[in-house]
């Protein structure tokens, strides 16, 4: 009995270690090959350990390759990203879930009605629209596309999360002389702050890794993010895998620090939309 | 109080900015779209307005590959509920039940989740490589140097080839939600099991999963919309070759409007995917309902 048990424990273990591996050694050998120049792939080193560690691949990259110009500009379209819709989401949540007014819950449907929308359907007008307003190839032909679809999401979690706030920290608020934005920005809005990393999180995720928009509204170089300008890095090294390993890792690296710094809070705000769906 | 939570003009401050981007980028372009739909346009100009005949022609020009792509993206929707799911049930049975190192596999299953899918897209296409690539040299070690091929650019292997990823990139998510409801269990109905003499097998087959039925059709929901709407992985892999091979619906559409400017036909292929999602979200909805009343 108790053997038939340990061996069953030998197979789980057996499955779980293999999936281990497939699903980590695809990037375990990334960060190989990113080490690694042409002679020594080509010369049959494909997978072992790289003789020498080549940080000019590095160099390559993120200087001549620009992916440093790229890994900036994704800062900055995620950050502003980020912020505006973090901030956006969180004053209209507060109006639909705590304020009286007779629109409230349609204007909450309408925004939900965002989650089950394609951007794909978006992509031809938005294309035009920015072209007529000459917003394409600038920061905000991503920003504003991103702020607008990471608004349901946002809305969702903040509503579900502001609707377990007691009155009575606004009404005390009141009381004491609080006008109604004093009581958004100084009372509920510290409340949410666990909302907030997760939406934070969420828009992260999903604007830091964005292709389609990116591709469609960014063709001059200096505005390319991480995404489009690691496609390109690709074309143009096309046979070179040192220094576009060494972009994906460059690209990755970010991410991995933030789920390595925060595991689970990353886990349950994947989660977090799906968990009341 | 009340007259505060009243105040109409505190009220449009908080929700007109959201609202009107929201308004502007994301609800009026399905308008826009639909418009669009009804035109021969080259992007330039106005079009001329020709009715329904971009959709007509959608499935009746079969060399534009348009039907091929919708049986792909089921195809597609296949892979992920009917393998991919499994899989992820599996584990995320195993991982609930409290295994040794249960935090570490977690952690590990879920990274591809979080990866970019350009960086995943490129790096297959290295695993992909006809000469230098993991899938093809491992094959030669193993002493299977018959079976490897250019798996992306063959007709025959190209769509499996390109969806692969995206099934190993998901996996990892269904699995934490299966396995985050399989934890909200109550552990009293396990224990009772296990004094009644319950193998783990049964535990699973009688408890756990009816109990995360639930969480199991939001997943189905997710995989088979998520494949109708897949665009990055075919994009980066294949761009929807060698020959429509491995065309999904968001491909094709991104280069007719893109490449080949015919922005009507590709307005009506982005119409025909909004109708898609939104029906099949709701068919699979009844479809799952239904069996619960059974």
């Amino acid at each position: 009995m108790r053997r038939d048990g340990q061996k069953k424990h030998y197979v789980l273990g057996f499955f779980l270690g293999l999936f281990t591996i497939i699903q980590l050694y695809p990037l375990i050998w990334l960060v190989l090959f990113s080490f690694k120049d042409n002679m020594e792939i080509f010369g049959g080193n494909v997978l072992g350990l790289p003789h020498r560690l080549l940080w000019q691949n590095y160099n390559q990259a993120l200087f001549s390759g620009k992916v440093g110009l790229y890994f900036v500009n994704s800062c900055l379209v995620t950050g502003a990203t980020i912020l505006i819709s973090g901030l956006l989401s969180a004053m209209a949540s507060y109006a639909i879930t705590r304020m009286k007014w007779k629109l409230s819950k349609i204007t909450l449907t309408i925004f939900l009605l965002g989650l089950m929308l394609p951007i794909h359907a978006a992509l031809l007008p938005l294309f035009v629209i920015l072209r007529n307003m000459h917003l394409l190839n600038t920061y905000w032909a991503l920003i504003i596309p991103y702020v607008a679809f990471a608004m349901p999401m946002a809305i969702f979690i903040f509503s579900g999360f502001l609707q377990l706030i007691p009155r009575e920290l606004e009404e005390s608020a009141c009381l004491d002389g609080c006008n109604i934005y004093q009581i958004f920005f100084k009372i509920v809005f510290p409340l949410i702050k666990p909302a907030v990393a997760t939406v934070s999180i969420f828009t992260y995720l999903s604007a830091w890794n964005e292709l389609m928009f990116a591709v469609t509204f960014i063709s001059k170089q200096e505005f390319r993010t991480l995404t489009v300008g690691i496609m390109s890095l690709a074309g143009q090294y096309t046979t070179e895998w040192g220094p576009i390993g060494a972009g994906l890792v460059v690209a990755t690296l970010p991410t991995i620090l933030v789920y390595s710094l925060m595991s689970d809070q990353v886990q349950k705000s994947l989660t977090a939309g799906a968990l009341k769906g | 109080m009340d007259k505060f939570l009243a105040d109409k003009k505190a009220i449009c401050v908080f929700v007109l900015p959201a609202f009107l981007i929201f308004a502007v980028i994301v609800i009026a372009p399905i308008f826009f779209s639909s418009y669009y739909s009804t035109l021969r346009w080259d992007g330039f100009g106005n079009g001329a307005f020709i009715g329904l005949q971009n959709f007509v022609g959608l499935f009746t020009n079969t060399a534009d590959g348009f039907p091929k792509s919708i049986i792909n993206s089921f195809i597609l929707a296949g892979l992920s509920v009917f393998v991919q799911l499994p899989l992820a049930l599996f584990f995320a049975l195993v991982l609930a039940r409290g295994i040794k190192g249960e935090v570490f596999y977690r952690t590990v299953y879920f990274i591809p989740v979080i990866l970019s899918t350009v960086v995943i897209g490129q790096l297959w296409m290295k695993i992909y490589h006809p000469s230098f690539g993991l899938l093809n040299i491992f094959l030669s070690t193993v002493g299977l140097k018959s079976l490897t091929h250019a798996w992306l650019g063959s007709t025959d292997t190209a769509l499996f080839a390109a969806f692969i990823p995206s099934v190993w990139q998901y996996i990892g998510y269904h699995m934490l939600l299966m396995y985050a409801s399989a934890k909200s269990v109550s552990d009293d109905i396990y224990e009772a099991a296990k004094i009644d003499g319950a193998s783990e097998a049964a535990i699973a087959r009688y408890i756990t999963i009816p109990l995360i039925m639930p969480m199991i059709k939001i997943c189905v929901i997710f995989a088979v919309i998520g494949s109708l709407k897949s665009f990055d992985l075919v994009y980066i892999l294949t761009g929807g070759g060698p020959v429509h091979a491995s065309e999904v619906p968001s491909t094709l559409m991104f280069n007719t409007i893109f490449f080949k400017y015919m922005y009507g036909y590709g307005s009506a292929m982005a119409v025909f995917i909004i109708a898609e999602c939104l029906l099949f979200t709701v068919a699979i909805q009844k479809l799952l309902k239904a069996e619960d009343s059974l």
